[in-house]
């Protein structure tokens, strides 16, 4: 049993660190644009799956990782994630009945959500113009949820088969 | 607010180092196709590349004469006219992480930080003019803002007549404006910007820009002008951190003060 778990952890650590890998990967200018919050997706699956061992504070500490990793202001994605971590724990058993498709509505107003949020933090404090593709990312988000869903789930089985 | 106060940058640097890693990480693969890439190089290419360079090294050596001088006649005549001058800079080479924070900001990741002395409003150029300014050191890494950066603005003088205005970021990696100038400013298309030395952060005199295009608004006070970065922003990956003293000095000094502290790589 104990085994069991160290397993899951280990398949949770190594799928947020890919993320965070794949959110600062170097891409085309284009590209970048359209490159979603991979950590949040997965976080969401992860809170979703095992909320009793994802909490609001796993993910707050997650955001802060985050945000020094991408060189924001420190606690910005923190909030966000928590936040987001904090409604996917509240409604975690109904989601999980849905089918996939109402999941991923779900999951899209979760990252139109958190862009909300940084894009309101990040307008206190630059002057960066924001123009519609500031927002694109939440659209591929919500496009590659069901991808990310059988993928994690796949690898969660795996973790608590072996 | 974080952005304003400096209470948890040692927060930051704790957790960088931890994250230091990922980015490494991530930067790998660009690394590793390029050495693979060099090693790959035929003997041709590499001979040819070794003759244009001795040739390049050549003219620029002579070049270097003549600079030297000439700066050793401008000091001459600076202390004539009881005037004070400024002493050389001194680089740190830093290599370029292949990481990118966030699509909207231009903010690159460079392999030196605080614990090789790197420190946060240090200039950055690389071969052909200023890149960009450090705004966060951290200890294995720090971060640098590009002059293109919405944020950015950093201040210049036309190199042909003098005439001083600010250089803001747009936005887009080839492009500078310059929105301060009146319709009736001398400036024209081909002009060198450098810099003005204004602001203290920027060491004077390193070329910034070129002048791209000068279109009068009749009915606007302010032309709209902009110029091309003369930094290859998006293509050098080798970058050097400057450390220029700000603050002129005095005349009458010793002879071997008037010297440039000599650049060590």
């Amino acid at each position: 049993m104990l085994t069991n778990k160290k397993q899951n952890i280990h398949g949770y650590f190594l799928t947020l660190l890919l993320a965070m890998c794949l959110k600062v990967l170097p891409l085309p200018d284009y590209l970048s644009r359209l490159n979603p919050d991979w950590v949040l997706l997965i976080l969401i699956y992860w809170t979703l799956a095992v909320p009793e061992r994802m909490g609001v504070f796993n993910a707050w500490c997650v955001g802060i990782i985050v945000d020094v990793l991408t060189g924001r202001l420190l606690g910005q994605q923190a909030l966000v994630y928590a936040l987001v971590s904090y409604t996917c724990l509240k409604f975690h058993k109904r989601l999980r009945q849905y089918p996939l498709l109402q999941q991923s509505l779900f999951v899209f107003f979760s990252l139109l959500f958190a862009q909300v949020l940084i894009f309101w933090i990040e307008r206190i404090e630059s002057t960066t113009e924001f123009t519609l593709i500031f927002w694109l990312p939440v659209l591929v988000g919500t496009v590659l949820w069901p991808m990310i869903y059988v993928v994690l789930r796949f690898i969660r089985i795996l973790g608590q088969t072996r | 607010m974080e952005h304003r106060s400096s209470r948890l940058d040692n927060v930051r640097s704790l957790l960088s180092v931890f994250v230091y890693p990922v980015q490494l990480l991530v930067s790998l693969p660009i690394e590793l196709t390029e050495k693979a890439f060099n090693t790959v190089l035929s003997y041709s290419d590499l001979k040819d590349e070794n003759t244009s360079l001795r040739r390049k090294q050549l003219v620029d050596s002579i070049k270097l004469l003549k600079y030297e001088a000439l700066e050793n006649e401008n000091i001459r005549l600076r202390a004539l006219l009881e005037n004070s001058f400024k002493l050389g800079e001194q680089v740190l080479v830093a290599e370029l992480l292949s990481v990118n924070l966030v699509p909207y900001e231009h903010v690159v990741v460079v392999n030196k930080g605080s614990r090789f002395g790197v420190s946060i409003h240090q200039p950055v150029m690389d071969a052909n003019g200023i890149v960009g300014q450090v705004i966060r050191s951290l200890p294995l890494s720090s971060e640098v803002m590009l002059i293109t950066d919405p944020n950015h603005a950093i201040p210049v003088q036309v190199n042909r007549n003098g005439l001083r205005t600010i250089a803001i970021g747009s936005g887009k990696l080839d492009r500078l404006n310059l929105p301060f100038l009146p319709n009736n400013a001398d400036i024209l298309p081909g002009d060198l910007l450098v810099t003005s030395g204004l602001g203290g952060t920027f060491p004077q005199g390193y070329p910034v820009a070129i002048v791209k295009e000068f279109s009068v608004r009749p009915n606007k006070p302010f032309a709209d002008i902009y110029a091309i970065p003369k930094a290859q922003l998006d293509k050098s990956r080798e970058l050097l951190i400057v450390w220029s003293d700000p603050t002129p000095v005095p005349l009458m000094l010793p002879e071997e003060s008037l010297k440039d502290v000599d650049a060590n790589e």
